[in-house]
């Protein structure tokens, strides 16, 4: 069995991958400022001309660029080729604000999905597999993604899609899929789904591929447990490709980077100076083997850690920590940074499982959170006392892990509306309160 | 001797009470006794019924949280100071009540209390030496 889909480059020296990495950034620098005039204003503006970057040394004289630039670049501002090159788009879920519109050639196509099947293959995954993706299809990067994935490692592919968890059991256990490619929220569901019919013993998963969403160590044992699978993260961006930007590896400790394609930077968000590897920050991302839309020193928003610590899976690629959320997700309130993956964390080390909602308000001026938790059978007692102990118990931990008071909700099992993509973590009933 | 209480887990929503009682009382279950304790988010309905395991069954298929336990059916005198008695008793042997129902007898001049504790065969125990009889499930069930 190939441990590695592109052995090469996966496990290049760190010479040679800057080298590489110094070649293909020329080169993209120098088709941006051409045919992107977003770019030249930009790099004009600041003072850089194309010439000034000679290799990588040289990143950090370019511009950032944010959403902002996305949207105001839409739909073709950002596009660096032309038209009837590009056979594919992709669109984020436009959830923050205005879509944005990532364009494809077939070479960026055939990257991306080259870079999901390194994600697969780091996950055990061989053309004796049989593939099945529950990402949505169609505009949403994740089930194109894992689905062009998989086609290049050569597995039998299930596009099956998100929805219809009854379906989807059922091809799990007709078809005997080996590997699940969904958000984590909806591998909780669906192991929750087949532990409640039974059919444990009738599916063959030994693998999933979860990403799309933060998610905390807890869930990843707990749907590893429930399914008896090893559960692989995956990250990714529309903006930058997709998913597969990074990947897990056997060792699950951080995602490898496919740094030949997207180079990654930790900068201080205030003051975008870049920071050393270890350091919290910033992520930022250039793709340098792109052609339609690369994205120079793209500002993800997610804060996270590199690290260049030697992997024991043998690959070279530098690793970035799971992020603890995407900054669109990060709530503030009453002042303070609230991830939902830390308060994922809290209620799964209390014993529940990850059936929970948040609700953001504003009461007389101050901000409220209350936290709905399903119970589960194990938990529930007649007496009142020992529940309010539990419902006190979270409340502790949540002060403690946030430094807010939150007000845990306890409600019945299958209360909270099931996601079959993107779960719905978070209603913020704030919008426009004083 | 301790008989079986059901105990339904109700989310403090209009209508969720009336929707556990309807499936109870569509299984053909009778109900003896009830209580219900409330906090701010939720209740706890506690319930006596002619078959337990009937309304178990029909509560846990109906998707709610169901727990049996049991409890202690004590069977008192409907007079003033019975009910004091009885819980004197308890008290004086080290017995400590997590909570407490109590309903009339049609027809009998009785009251039976349903006594929630950590430890039935000690209170039971308390009891009948105390000449406080506690009722049988049968008693209970065809009332």
């Amino acid at each position: 069995m190939a441990k590695y889909f592109h052995e090469h480059e996966e496990t290049m020296s760190l010479d040679e991958m800057r080298a590489l990495q110094s070649v293909r950034l020329v080169e993209t620098v120098q088709h941006v400022y051409k045919n992107v005039p977003y770019y030249r204003d930009l790099m004009d503006k600041k003072g850089v001309a194309p010439g000034d970057i000679k290799s990588i040394d040289d990143l950090s004289k370019l511009p950032f660029i944010s959403k902002d630039d996305l949207r105001d670049a839409y739909p073709y501002g950002m596009l660096a080729v032309p038209l009837e090159d590009c056979v594919r788009i992709q669109s984020t879920s436009g959830t923050t604000g205005r879509r944005v519109v990532a364009f494809y050639t077939q070479g960026d196509v055939d990257l991306w999905d080259e870079c999901c099947a390194r994600a697969i293959v780091a996950a055990g995954g061989t053309n004796k597999d049989v593939v099945h993706v529950s990402y949505g299809y169609g505009l949403f990067t994740g089930g194109p993604g894992l689905n062009g994935g998989s086609h290049k490692v050569g597995s039998l592919t299930l596009p099956m899609s998100s929805g219809n968890t009854e379906r989807q059991i059922q091809f799990m256990v007709d078809l005997e899929s080996t590997i699940l490619c969904c958000t984590p929220s909806y591998a909780a569901f669906l192991a929750e789904t087949i532990h409640e019919t039974g059919q444990r013993g009738d599916i063959k998963l030994k693998a999933g591929i979860f990403g799309a969403e933060a998610w905390s160590e807890e869930m990843r044992r707990h749907i590893e447990q429930r399914l008896g699978i090893k559960a692989y993260d995956i990250y990714g961006l529309t903006e930058i490709s997709g998913p597969g930007v990074s990947f897990e590896c056997e060792e699950q400790t951080g995602m490898h980077v496919n740094e030949d394609h997207f180079i990654p930077e930790i900068i201080n968000p205030v003051t975008g100076e870049v920071l050393p590897d270890g350091e919290k920050g910033e992520l930022v991302f250039t793709s340098i083997s792109k052609k339609a839309f690369p994205l120079l020193r793209y500002r993800t928003r997610d804060i996270c850690v590199l690290s260049r610590k030697e992997c024991s899976c043998g690959r070279t690629l530098i690793k970035m920590a799971k992020p603890m959320g995407r900054s669109d997700d990060m709530l503030i309130i009453r002042g303070v940074n609230v991830f939902p993956s830390q308060i994922e964390t809290v209620l799964i080390n209390c014993g529940f499982e990850a059936n929970y909602q948040l609700i953001v308000d504003r009461v007389n001026y101050s901000d409220t959170l209350e936290v709905r938790v399903e119970i589960t059978p194990e938990m529930f007692s007649d007496k009142v006392r020992k529940m309010e102990g539990l419902d006190n118990e979270v409340e502790g931990k949540l002060k403690s892990m946030l430094g807010i008071q939150a007000n845990v909700t306890l409600v019945a099992p299958k209360s909270i509306t099931r996601s079959e993509g993107k779960a719905v973590r978070v209603i913020d009933n704030r919008g426009g309160k004083l | 001797m301790a008989i079986d209480q059901l105990s339904v887990f109700v989310e403090n929503r209009p209508g969720k009470l009336v929707e556990v009682v309807e499936a109870i009382g569509a299984a053909g279950v009778d109900l003896r006794a009830l209580s219900i304790a409330d906090t701010a988010d939720f209740g706890v309905l506690r319930v006596i019924v002619d078959n337990p395991d009937k309304a178990l069954r029909t509560l846990t298929e109906a998707g709610y949280v169901v727990k049996i336990n049991q409890v202690l059916p004590v069977s008192i005198d409907d007079t003033p100071g019975a009910l004091g008695k009885a819980l004197r008793v308890l008290s004086d042997a080290g017995v400590d009540v997590e909570y407490l129902y109590a309903f009339v007898a049609h027809g009998e001049n009785k009251a039976f209390v349903i006594v929630r504790v950590e430890d039935n065969d000690k209170a039971e125990a308390a009891l009948t030496k105390s000449g406080i009889a506690i009722a049988t499930d049968r008693e209970i069930y065809k009332m």
